[in-house]
Order: structure tokens, then C-alpha cells, then sequence
């Protein structure tokens, strides 16, 4: 996924003159995840920029870059280090447009390296997709796949408004082989990963693998699942999900943030309101809990696991299923 | 190629004092007798003298008509610039037409005198809108509310104009308060790294809202500090429209011929309460408010002009009239409340309105045509 991140910011560099990329270690280095690797090397040190170690300048800067004319894609090192520019993005990239009635436009690419599952230590697995969800004016989206990164990173830099693209770090190193194309389903589009007709996993950006694995593991089970993947958790794609949990009648929805005012919450909420006289059993959500990130050997207890996924899917109230009502919280139980 | 430690040696200590403010005090050319004063600094041209001077009789004439509008209810707020003229014009008559303002909540004077329409600057104010005016118009950013969020959308274009090299020049306007502020800094650092052409002017007006500058600083002055970023720095009369416009007119030319950035620190005084809602008799002694009363800028302006034989009565009424115009076109323009499109809160979000936008706006409008007229 690394590469294909990679090879969208070449291409955008290559084929816009207007796009320059910002952040801490992007230039000389390429970026500690290796994701501007070269770039400086190929188009220079002008418009590939190492700035100083200050994310509230990097995001500043870029929003004046932008009204200059610039379409900057910047780069936080990692989650919990993009906090520092957290008044930069939500009072003024988000709302410039509307301040402005349209005058001014802030095409801003923001990337954000999220999410755990790479044994790293404090501040560097957070996943803070909730905090930007939740600022209107802001689009947020994540892949699950390099085709994806690739697709969806050109996609954000040619939209004209700010985007907070979140990379999951736990697959940057994942090697699929795919045909790297902006074409294909919208940046704001969820897409079914797999077919199934009993129940749908909602999931997005790192955990979508672990879902999809958890489908498979289903099929010993006799549970025939589908898979969507939101891909935009800001807007929502309400159309792709909506039929898809009113074909199966069950949804879970699987996230590695924490539950209580998490993500998972509003997708639920959406589809017992759109969906409520498809659905047989409650929507039920896997999260991580509700701590600070832990430290790296514990943090598989954290993360969903397909076990833990498919824990959460038995207790959908299937006619065989002992226990009718779930704990809240998916399968964990008090 | 690594670079030796930064030993106090004489060539570091050389470069410190190239950046620092020249001179004991701030840098004048009048004093507050209308008396022109020795200085390094040139004297602006004469034209360039009364256009400073009618910028300030219009423009406290503006201000003294938003604080009434305000007492009156037509105004939501207002915060009022009252005896920092000198600085709000000269920021606006410092800079070239390409150029670009980026101003505070309490810079509607400035805004007023780089040309946009007094209307358009109180929209904000009268809680229309977030901002009134199209900022590519008069290349005026909209006014900021959280305090030195502008320093680094200053920065920001400079550097962009620079990258594509075109010859424009931002000027970022501050508050005393906003020097402590995190993104002061880093606005300050990046600038001076990248050698944007940026001109950051700090009008040291003495208090932010209620908390005077001796809580706010231990730096023997605000434009020291540009020494620690290697920025030139110019500490400079507030009230002085001649002296402030002379080293903004030299900071924006060096800016624009590739010097970098520069901080200016301008000494002046907030003579109103911070806002129509504030009450500053809590915080300050009236005999301070008086002190700097008789600093006025607008009347140093005029008995130097009028020592000069550059400004006579009749000249001197067409000024004032040209202020009451403006006022009287105010007061018109805001005589009637026009109620504001709740359908446009829906418009701007997004490029385009998401399904979910629609959707909400559907339901006001459906609520809205429920409500009796």
C-alpha cells in the first residue's frame, strides 16, 4: 500500500504543477513509512518540502498555500502527532469554504498514518477518525487496499474540498498486486469486499483484511457474509449500506477505535434507522475498548480479532442461538 | 555537511544584531506634538502623508458609526480600534494592489481602508455571515477570530506566491496577546526558514482584553523576539502613521526583492473596551486611557500636515466629509435588517451539498413553511 500511496503522489506531482507535499521527513528521507520515497529526488526540493517539526504550521501553512493557489497534500508523522494541528484543520480547513460562502476553496490533502496493529509504542496507534468525522466540512475517507490508496489519494488531491486521508499503517507493507487507476468507485463510496446474504460486517481501513478473514472463517459456521467496506466515513455512503443490510437482515459493525462515541455508533444508528423493519437481531459492534492505545504486547487484545468478530456474529439472535439477548459491546461480556 | 554548534562567537553575535529592532525605543518621525522628529527612517511622500491622514479621519469616523450601530442593536459586536488608526491604515496603504491583508476581528479598519465596502466588513459583525467579503476581491483573507491562526495563512501564501514565483507579498496582522500563542511561533519559524516574503505586524496595544502585556511577556520588547527566529525586526511608534507606514513600505519592499520576512512591533493603544460587551474600567485606570489620549494619531496626523502647510480647513472638511458619507451610507445599508437565506447554511459546507446536507435541509424548509409567517 506504501507504493501505491507512493506512485498516486508521483503521478499527482508529474501531471499537476499546482501539487506540492509538506511534512516532517517527507523530503531527504521519503517519509518514515517510506511513502514519499524519491519524490524530493524526482521533482525537488520545492515541491516536495521537509518543514520544520510543527504540525499546526504544516497544516497553517498549507491552508495558505491553498489559497494561493497551491493543492498541498501534507503529511502527519503519525495519529496522535497530527493532534497539535487539530485547531488548523477543524476551525479553519474545514470551514474557510463556508465562512467564505464558496469564495474560498481549500483542496488540502491531509494524510494521516492510523490505526495499530504494528507494535508501536504510545502516540503512534491511535485511531482518531471519530474527531474528523465529526467536523463538518471535512471529507474523511481510508483504504483498505493499495488499489484503493492509489485510487483514493488521486481522488482526494483532485477534490476541491479538504480531505483527511487515513493511511492504516498495518497495511502498508501489504504486497496484493493491483492495477493502479483513478478510476472506479467514488471517493465518497462504500463497496461491497464480499458478497454474503445472512449478515453484513461495516468496517473500513484496517480492519476490513481481518473482516474479510473472518467471512471466510464463517462459511465452517454455515453464516454466509458480506462484507462492506465504507471507505468514506465522512459522508457515509447510506445508499451501499442500507441495501446491503436490508438484503442480509444483520449488521456488525467492526472498528479498531474505541466504541463509546465511535464511529460504529453512528453507522448503527443509521442502519436501525433506515433498515429497522429488515433487521433480525440488534446491530451489534466489535470496537477496541475504551482505554488509551496499549503498549505493543498487549495490544492483540485490543484489536478486533476474527474470533471475536465471529463471537459478536452468533449472537445475532439466529433461531439457534441460546442466549437472545447480546451484551452490550458486541461478544465481550461484562 | 553538518553544521558547527552555534557557539556565541562574534559572527553569531553579528547576525543577532542585524536582526535586532535599530535604535533604543521605538522608531518615530512625529512626535505627539505634530513635531517631526530626527530619524534614520524617511518621511513618506507628502501625497502618501494625507492619503495616511484621510484614511484616519474616515476611518475613526467608520468606527465611531459601528460602535453606535452597536449601542443601537444593529450590530451584534463591535470591536472598536479607537487610537490605533496610525496602524490599521498604514498596514492597508503599505501595501501594493497584489499584495494581501490578512486581518483580525478588531481590523475592520484596515479592511475598510484597502478598499473593501464598509457593508461587506460589518457582515460579520451584524451576524449575516462569517465573513461578507470575497477575499480575492481586495486580497483580504476574512477576519480571524481565534487569535494567530492567520500568521500561518500568511506565511503559507507568501511562500506559495513565491513557489510560483509571482511578486506578492502578505501582511499578517496581530495582537500582543497572540504573540503567546503557538502558531505565532511556528508562523514566525516557518517564515524565516522558508524566507517567505511575509510581513507580520504586531500592534502592541497594551492588553489582551483585560490581561496587560507585563503578564503576557518577560521579553524586553515584542520585536526582540524576531531575533531568535533570524528575522529583521522593527520596533516602531504605534501612533506614528508616517513611521508605521515608513518601515511597513520598507519591510513589504524587502519582502517583495527576495529579504525575507520581518517583524514589526507597533506601540499603541486600545483607547475603547475590547468590545461593546466588555467593561474596561476593571482592568485599567482611566488616567492611562488619558495619557494616551493625548497621543492621538489623528490629531498628531493633523497639526504635522498643517505645520507642513500640507493640510488646510477646507481640505481638512473634505476629509471629514468623505467620513460622514461613509457613515451616513452605513447607517443606510443597515437601517433594515435583511433576514438572512437559512438555506444557504446548507450551501458552502462541501463543493457540492452531501446527500445527508439535503436531506437536512429539506426538513428546516419543511419546518420553516409550518411557522406562520
Amino acid at each position: 500500500m506504501a507504493g501505491a500511496l507512493n506512485a498516486a503522489l508521483a503521478d499527482a506531482l508529474e501531471q499537476d504543477p499546482r501539487v506540492v507535499v509538506l511534512g516532517e521527513d517527507v523530503g531527504t528521507l521519503g517519509g518514515v513509512f517510506r511513502v514519499t520515497d524519491g519524490l524530493a529526488a524526482r521533482f525537488g526540493d520545492r515541491r516536495v518540502v521537509d518543514t520544520p517539526l510543527a504540525e499546526s504550521g504544516i497544516v497553517g501553512t498549507a491552508i495558505g498555500m491553498a489559497m494561493g493557489g497551491l493543492v498541498p497534500v501534507v503529511e502527519m508523522q503519525f495519529d496522535a502527532f497530527a493532534y497539535p494541528a487539530f485547531e488548523q484543520v477543524t476551525s479553519h480547513l474545514a470551514k474557510l469554504r463556508n465562512r467564505t460562502r464558496g469564495a474560498v476553496a481549500l483542496p488540502v490533502v491531509v494524510r494521516v498514518p492510523y490505526g495499530g496493529g504494528i507494535g508501536g509504542v504510545e502516540h503512534h496507534c491511535d485511531s482518531s477518525e471519530a474527531y474528523y468525522a465529526h467536523t463538518p466540512g471535512l471529507r474523511v475517507v481510508t483504504p483498505a487496499t493499495p488499489a484503493d490508496a492509489y485510487r483514493m489519494m488521486r481522488q482526494a488531491i483532485a477534490c476541491p474540498d479538504p480531505v483527511v486521508l487515513l493511511e492504516p499503517k498495518r497495511r502498508y507493507w501489504s504486497k496484493e498486486a493491483a492495477e493502479l487507476t483513478a478510476d472506479g468507485p467514488a471517493l465518497d463510496e462504500a463497496v461491497v469486499r464480499r458478497p454474503g446474504r445472512d449478515v453484513t460486517l461495516v468496517t473500513y481501513g484496517g480492519t476490513v483484511a481481518t473482516a474479510l478473514e473472518a467471512a471466510d472463517a464463517a462459511v465452517e459456521e454455515g453464516w454466509d457474509v458480506e462484507v462492506v467496506d465504507l471507505r468514506s466515513l465522512s459522508p457515509i455512503d447510506d445508499a451501499t449500506l442500507t441495501a446491503s443490510v436490508r438484503r442480509t437482515g444483520r449488521a456488525v459493525v467492526v472498528h479498531e477505535a474505541p466504541g463509546s462515541g465511535g464511529l460504529g455508533a453512528e453507522v448503527a444508528q443509521r442502519i436501525t434507522e433506515r433498515c429497522f423493519h429488515h433487521l433480525e437481531a440488534p446491530v451489534l459492534r466489535v470496537t477496541g475498548f475504551d482505554i488509551p492505545y496499549p503498549p505493543p504486547k498487549l495490544e492483540q487484545h485490543h484489536l478486533p480479532s476474527v474470533d471475536r468478530i465471529l463471537d459478536t456474529v452468533a449472537r445475532l439472535q439466529w433461531d439457534d442461538q441460546p442466549e437472545p439477548c447480546p451484551a452490550p459491546y458486541g461478544a465481550r461480556r461484562a | 555537511m553538518t553544521p558547527s554548534s552555534p557557539a556565541l562567537d562574534g559572527s553569531v553575535q553579528e547576525r543577532a544584531a542585524a536582526f535586532l529592532p535599530p535604535g533604543d525605543g521605538p522608531q518615530a518621525l512625529v512626535d505627539p506634538t505634530g513635531s517631526p522628529l530626527p530619524s534614520p527612517l524617511a518621511m513618506p511622500a507628502d501625497d502618501d502623508l494625507l492619503a495616511l491622514h484621510r484614511a484616519m479621519v474616515v476611518g475613526r469616523r467608520f468606527d465611531t458609526q459601528a460602535s453606535a450601530l452597536t449601542r443601537q442593536g444593529r450590530l451584534a459586536v463591535y470591536p472598536s480600534s479607537r487610537g490605533q488608526e496610525a496602524c490599521q491604515v498604514a498596514a492597508a496603504l503599505a501595501l501594493r494592489p497584489q499584495d494581501w491583508l490578512f486581518p483580525t476581528y478588531r481590523d475592520s479598519v484596515a479592511i475598510v481602508t484597502r478598499g473593501v465596502p464598509p457593508v461587506e466588513v460589518l457582515t460579520l459583525l451584524r451576524g449575516d455571515w462569517h465573513c461578507g467579503y470575497d477575499p480575492y476581491e481586495h486580497r483580504v483573507a476574512p477576519q480571524c477570530t481565534p487569535l494567530a491562526t492567520n500568521t500561518l495563512h500568511a506565511v503559507g501564501l507568501a511562500h506559495a506566491a513565491r513557489l510560483q514565483g509571482e511578486d506578492r507579498v502578505a501582511l499578517v496582522l496581530l495582537g500582543d496577546g497572540a504573540t503567546s500563542e503557538g502558531d505565532t511561533h511556528e508562523a514566525l519559524n516557518f517564515a524565516a526558514v522558508w524566507g517567505a516574503p511575509v510581513v507580520f505586524l504586531v500592534q502592541n496595544n497594551g492588553y489582551a482584553i483585560s490581561v496587560p502585556l507585563a503578564k503576557q511577556t518577560a521579553a524586553p520588547s515584542l520585536a526582540h523576539k524576531g531575533v531568535g527566529y533570524g528575522m529583521r525586526s522593527r520596533l516602531v511608534d504605534g501612533n506614528d502613521a508616517a513611521a508605521v507606514h515608513a518601515v511597513l513600505t520598507e519591510a513589504v519592499a524587502g519582502a517583495a526583492g527576495g529579504d525575507g520576512p520581518t517583524l514589526v512591533e507597533a506601540l499603541t493603544y486600545r483607547v475603547e473596551a475590547h468590545t461593546n460587551a466588555d467593561d474596561a474600567g476593571r482592568y485599567r485606570d482611566p488616567a492611562e486611557v488619558e495619557a494616551w489620549l493625548a497621543k492621538d494619531p489623528v490629531s498628531r496626523s493633523e497639526a504635522h500636515l498643517r505645520s507642513r502647510g500640507l493640510l488646510d480647513d477646507a481640505l481638512a472638511e473634505r476629509f471629514a466629509r468623505e467620513g460622514e458619507e461613509l457613515a451616513a451610507g452605513v447607517r443606510a445599508a443597515l437601517e433594515h435588517d435583511v433576514a438572512p437565506d437559512p438555506r444557504e447554511l446548507f450551501e458552502h459546507v462541501y463543493a457540492q451539498p452531501t446527500a445527508a446536507l439535503l436531506e437536512q435541509r429539506d426538513l428546516l424548509l419543511a419546518e420553516l413553511e409550518e411557522e406562520p409567517a
